[in-house]
């Protein structure tokens, strides 16, 4: 695979709901991996992604990919995002209503090959709707539509702005495997945006965590969501949906990477601490677990 | 009918196809580059555009008619160097029309531009596609109706205007009276029934393009973009 590490240095003032602030990111993408920019809404996310896509352009910085400078400010240069190769997957999809879902398609192919709209068509489950208007799609299907068009030209760079935000659980679940699949098909780096834990365990090879216009951290979702690594222990990471009192002791629900539901029994002292929203580990020590085998 | 009604029909017919086709030629980039520029003097073109929706149509009338005279600087150059001219003549009062017509051509397309999501062109840009590719691709075809309307409306308007075609155009038999100054000419020699005839048809074309238009936009209301 040809060697495209993003390597990224930037500023940029953005003007948030809160007053201005700036954006301070630096940081390196490795090729093929698939990136989580996490953190609340107004961290900086979005603009980031925007900055990356060459919508918007940084106050002054560098950005790089493989060997090609795409912003440079020292040297005025700010490569058009026509010119950076990459799939950008709006939050609103921005699909074409003047177009049907194939030529959405094929409009972002540089080399028409019918053969490749297709693929892809099959690969998203679109073809029955090829020929159908994208106003009437449903959600869910509007976004196979934004992802499938997003791959169309073979980009080097996949980016998704909050791609799940719009869609009820079910679904997300459904879709989280489409782009885990777009990612393998196009076997090219990821950055995605989102605000979900789970789906940041579920996709993401890395994650950073953007507060405040800077990275607060980074590494793999359970480097940066448990405090304190050790090994050889069962851990589940993710956040307290409910807290309920009962009696002596208190039922914490836990819900986690894969949509799972864990209930966890907590004395007074250790909820404390917690609220819902928390993200948490829980975790057992070696001896505990017991194993049933559930697939084969 | 006789044979200067028709050639009157023809005239305001013919000012209204053309004023409309040029301003459409116009209008869309000009509506373009309302919605997307940053430049700072917009306000006051906006303002320029907007003029002749605000002011007495004598004032245009009266304007133009400077601009024309020969004894002036555009007028004068335009008589040296082509033999051309303006004043009292149908190609005078064309220019007018689109000057006193631009408003009612650029204000339905550029708010059915600035209605278009900034993503649908974003979203262009980023699949490698230029401005100019965009701009016939994606933004022209995705707002017709707002097209519909800036042309139905633009001919309308120009079918009705009075004022600035008597200031510029006078009441040239075949060369520059429309139906609107014909009906007020017919009045005043006390030909009510030519006047009438006149009154009918402006009143019936005037009503089928209003009816388009809110037909139109009825129909764009069910019609979401996203």
């Amino acid at each position: 695979m040809e060697d495209n590490i993003i390597f990224l240095d930037i500023e940029k003032m953005m003007l948030t709901s809160n007053g201005k602030r700036n954006l301070i990111i630096r940081a390196e993408v490795k090729t093929g991996e698939l990136l989580a920019l996490y953190g609340s809404s107004g961290a900086g996310k979005t603009t980031l992604l925007r900055i990356l896509a060459g919508l918007t352009k940084p106050d002054k910085g560098l950005i790089q990919m493989g060997k090609t400078i795409w912003f440079d400010s020292a040297k005025k240069i700010n490569l058009m995002p026509q010119k950076r190769s990459i799939g950008f997957m709006f939050q609103d999809f921005a699909l074409f209503p003047n177009m049907t879902v194939s030529e959405n398609i094929r409009f972002a192919q540089n080399d028409k090959n019918n053969n490749h709209v297709a693929a892809l068509l099959e690969a998203f489950g679109l073809s029955e709707f090829k020929n159908h208007k994208t106003t009437n799609l449903s959600g869910g299907q509007k976004q196979r539509v934004a992802l499938a068009r997003a791959l169309a030209s073979k980009p080097k760079l996949l980016l998704l702005d909050e791609p799940l935000s719009a869609i009820d659980a079910e679904m997300r679940a459904k879709l989280q495997d489409e782009i885990a699949q777009a990612h393998k098909i196009l076997s090219a780096t990821t950055i995605m945006v989102s605000h979900d834990l789970n789906e940041v365990f579920r996709l993401a090879t890395k994650v950073l965590c953007i507060e405040n216009g800077t990275v607060k951290k980074a590494g793999t979702p359970e480097e940066v969501f448990s405090e304190n690594s050790i090994s050889g222990k069962v851990q589940i990471c993710g956040q307290i949906v409910r807290i309920e009192k009962q009696d002596i002791v208190n039922i914490i629900t836990i819900i986690s990477g894969n949509n799972q539901i864990t209930k966890v029994i907590a004395f007074e002292n250790d909820i404390e601490k917690l609220q819902v929203g928390d993200q948490v580990i829980v975790f057992t020590k070696a001896f505990n677990p017991m194993i049933v085998k559930v697939f084969s | 009918m006789d044979e200067a009604f028709i050639q009157t029909l023809w005239v305001t017919f013919k000012l209204a196809v053309f004023t409309t086709s040029i301003l459409f030629i116009i209008g869309l980039p000009i509506a373009y580059w309302l919605a997307y520029s940053r430049f700072i003097f917009k306000p006051f073109i906006e303002a320029l555009i907007s003029m002749p929706m605000v002011l007495p149509p004598s004032v245009i009338g009266y304007y133009m008619l400077l601009i024309y005279s020969p004894r002036n600087g555009i007028g004068a150059w335009l008589l040296r160097n082509f033999d051309l001219r303006l004043a009292f003549t149908f190609e005078g009062v064309l220019i007018a029309s689109v000057i006193f017509s631009l408003p009612f051509m650029i204000q339905p397309l550029h708010t059915g531009i600035r209605s278009l999501p900034d993503s649908l062109r974003e979203a262009s840009y980023t699949l490698g596609k230029s401005k100019i590719v965009t701009y016939f691709k994606i933004i022209i075809p995705n707002i017709k109706p707002s097209i519909i309307t800036a042309i139905a409306l633009t001919f309308a308007h120009t079918i009705g205007e009075f004022g600035v075609v008597l200031m510029v155009g006078g009441n040239m038999p075949g060369e520059t009276r429309v139906a609107s100054i014909a009906i007020y000419d017919e009045v005043q020699s006390l030909n009510f029934t030519t006047a009438n005839l006149y009154a009918i048809i402006l009143f019936l074309v005037s009503m089928i393009l209003l009816t388009t238009i809110y037909s139109v936009n009825k129909k764009n209301e069910k019609w979401r973009i996203i």
